[in-house]
């Protein structure tokens, strides 16, 4: 702060100015920029080593997922196309060589019986996974914030019906749920009638089936932020200058939610991605032969003894992702509240 | 005609018209409050809630403001006085009586219809640090009044914001940042450089200064002070330290358990006191002079104010006044000019204190357990 163009500062002129400097001491009317709560964020993260180190991982996991096809293009096998040179049908049709078939040829080996390339799998797996964990979670915050907001805010009757309705949904066995109705639902959804499964379609289901579960978490933590938020004195401001509901809901308390939502979400895409695959794993997710994680993990439960490899590839890349989501929601709910800081 | 109107047409026939008193013809103020009511439901039961009493927060004031009057509205925590501030200002709606602001009863104006009495009645927040939206830079602050109420100066909402800064004491290049860079009386200068931004004709002031460090709330009043002459700003200024009052408000009223026990000039007021309850306020008055503070009376009043949801019968303060009698308890007093009080000071009280009750030579103690080890000794 500089003092050179500050008018008499008469009053609390103890303000702990602790950005240095920077730009105001230019002359002729210098703006100063404030410190927004955001750019703060970010420098927190930036300092975060761990953190950083998880948003990189979680960049390189998406470029990946996007650029499955130019990937696959250049090893030059696709995630379906057998390559019969690969196995020894002698062995039945496990792959050649010690370590699953990892070799110049398949990078990550080759899945025994099929002889499909195990990196394009992964790789194609790798985008199944994140779409349904950030698909479902956009959708599940979308729908629990506004739920959030309507209960915290309007109270009585409203308040009632929908923390009741969070509660139950709370309360239900999410994936016995899930197993049980995700044939039902798709055969409700089901336009063609060949009897066959529309991948996408079952995509879709997935994302629905983990969203409608997921939306009561949001909801309850937005409700409890908007309970405490909107009895401040800067909604009376609001409301003294006439203002309606919804500059009030939106202008005035939604800015004051985004860190709380932003690091429900965050926590939210790996859970998801998790659930995703224990619902592929137990058949009722991804079908196949459509390359996923939890799908590859269950087929390959039964090779292990034989196949190791093939186990703690989509395994061991399973816990990476998921680990660098949550600790880049972990930073980014430090960064955001740095009061609750862990440790 | 209520009750409390008819107490105030008999006052006002019996005295002459003097200068700034309640006794300023109705139709030039700024601000009439008559018969003013707030009673909080008090519900039980989960489902089918049934109303098992209420609180009377305020129950039943009048009171007065003219145009760039400031009135200090002064009282023990739970009197009643922050309740009467979200009245006027329509934060709270009242369950009885009437708010005329401007020539226009807003007593139960719809929301829609409020707007134009918003541009003219602006509120200062008690706590600096939930006044302000943490997420709004001082900028957006300020200037949403202005884009709210519709109104376009001239010379733009930035560069009017920025005055607005200049005017509180604030450095204008300020702008951008966000309340949380600022110290509690920088944010509380935010908070009425806000309130200004609509120039409106009165300003509610609910405890501007009692969150604020000592050091700090001199200047902020100073700072109201500057304005209100500045720009002729009527204040509802609600407090509880009567120092500060007294330097800020040329009208005081006194409350307790949502009423107004005593109304007069400051000087009227501080000098000579009739309600027994405005002279215990006085004499909790600490004093820089310890030889002053020996000599001056001390009133300790026992225990704690009654409940609002069950009020002591007649006169609210009896039940901790020292001069009490059955009449206290009977009958309520009316807020009448006292014989030997000056023109616009009204007491509710029964039996004043005499005009030239300065000082005692006894302390009056009412706690026992406070006169034990101290007042013997």
């Amino acid at each position: 702060m500089t003092t050179q163009h500050q008018p008499v500062d008469t009053g609390g002129g103890t303000a702990p100015p602790t950005e240095p400097p920077t730009q105001d001491s230019r002359p002729g009317g210098p703006v100063v920029a404030g410190r927004s709560p955001a750019r703060m964020a970010w420098k927190r993260i930036r300092r975060d080593k761990v953190t950083t180190v998880a948003l990189v991982a979680t960049l390189l996991f998406i470029a990946v997922a996007l650029l499955a096809p130019v990937l696959t293009s250049l090893t030059g096998w696709g995630p379906i196309t057998p390559d019969n040179k690969a196995i020894n049908p002698d062995t039945g049709n496990f792959p050649y060589g010690s370590l699953g078939g990892i070799g110049a040829e398949h990078l990550l080996g080759v899945e025994p019986g099929t002889g499909y390339d195990l990196f394009a799998r992964v790789v194609y797996g790798l985008r199944t996974s994140l779409y349904v964990g950030f698909a479902s979670a956009v959708l599940s915050t979308a729908v629990g914030v506004v739920a959030g907001l309507a209960a915290g805010y309007f109270g009585g009757w409203v308040d009632s019906l929908l923390s009741r309705v969070m509660d139950v949904m709370l309360a239900f066995p999410q994936l016995l749920f899930i197993i049980a109705l995700t044939p039902v639902i798709q055969n409700a959804l089901q336009t063609d009638s060949h009897g066959g499964t529309d991948e996408n379609l079952r995509l879709l289901v997935l994302v629905l089936n983990i969203a409608v579960f997921a939306w009561a978490y949001t909801a309850r933590l937005v409700r409890g932020q908007v309970l405490s938020l909107r009895e401040r004195e800067f909604v009376d401001a609001a409301r003294l200058m006439s203002a309606g509901r919804r500059h009030i809901l939106f202008r005035q308390l939604l800015p004051n939610l985004w860190a709380p939502v932003l690091i429900s979400f965050a926590l939210a895409v790996p859970q998801n991605i998790t659930t995703e695959a224990a619902l592929s794993y137990l058949g009722v997710g991804v079908i196949p032969p459509s390359p996923d994680w939890g799908a590859l993990l269950s087929d390959a439960s039964q090779f292990f003894l034989q196949d190791p490899m093939y186990l703690f590839v989509p395994g061991i890349l399973l816990l990476l992702l998921v680990l660098a989501l949550n600790l880049l929601g972990d930073g980014v709910r430090d960064a955001l509240d740095p009061r609750a800081r862990r440790g | 005609m209520t009750a409390a109107d008819e107490r105030k047409h008999a006052v006002s026939t019996t005295q002459p018209l003097t200068g700034r008193t309640t006794d300023r013809p109705a139709g030039e103020n700024l601000l009439e409050v008559r018969g003013l009511h707030k009673h909080f439901p008090l519900r039980q039961g989960i489902i089918f809630q049934r109303r098992v009493g209420a609180v009377r927060a305020v129950d039943g004031i009048d009171f007065s403001v003219g145009p760039g009057e400031s009135l200090g509205l002064v009282g023990e925590s739970g009197c009643g006085k922050s309740t009467t501030g979200r009245l006027i200002t329509r934060l709270l709606e009242p369950t009885g009586g009437s708010v005329v602001f401007d020539g226009e009863d807003i007593t139960h104006q719809p929301a829609a219809r409020m707007a134009r009495a918003r541009r003219n009645l602006q509120m200062i927040f008690q706590d600096p640090y939930s006044s302000l939206n943490p997420r709004h830079t001082v900028g957006t602050i300020i200037e949403t009044p202005m884009r709210l109420g519709g109104v376009n100066p001239p010379q733009g909402h930035k560069k009017r914001a920025q005055e607005l800064l200049e005017t509180v004491g604030l450095n204008p290049e300020h702008y951008n940042r966000y309340p949380d860079e600022f110290s509690g009386g920088q944010r509380q200068r935010i908070g009425v450089a806000r309130a200004l931004a609509l120039r409106p004709k009165l300003i509610v002031a609910d405890e501007p200064v009692s969150a604020l460090d000592v050091s700090i709330q001199a200047q902020v009043v100073n700072l109201l002070q500057d304005l209100q002459r500045e720009f002729g700003i009527a204040f509802v200024f609600i407090a509880h330290d009567l120092a500060v009052v007294r330097h800020f408000s040329e009208r005081v009223a006194v409350m307790y358990l949502g009423k107004i026990v005593e109304v007069a000039d400051r000087e009227s007021l501080y000098t000579r006191p009739r309600h027994p309850y405005t002279h215990a306020l006085l004499s909790a008055v600490p004093e820089a002079d310890p030889d002053a503070m020996r000599r001056r009376e001390r009133i300790r009043l026992a225990g704690d104010v009654p409940s609002p949801i069950d009020p002591p019968s007649g006169c609210r303060f009896r039940t901790r006044c020292w001069k009490a009698r059955d009449r206290c308890a009977a009958e309520e007093p009316p807020l009448l000019r006292a014989d030997g009080s000056a023109a616009g000071h009204l007491t509710a009280c029964h039996f004043p204190e005499e005009p030239s009750v300065r000082a005692r030579a006894e302390d009056i103690v009412l706690d026992p357990a406070l006169a034990g080890p101290e007042g013997k000794s």
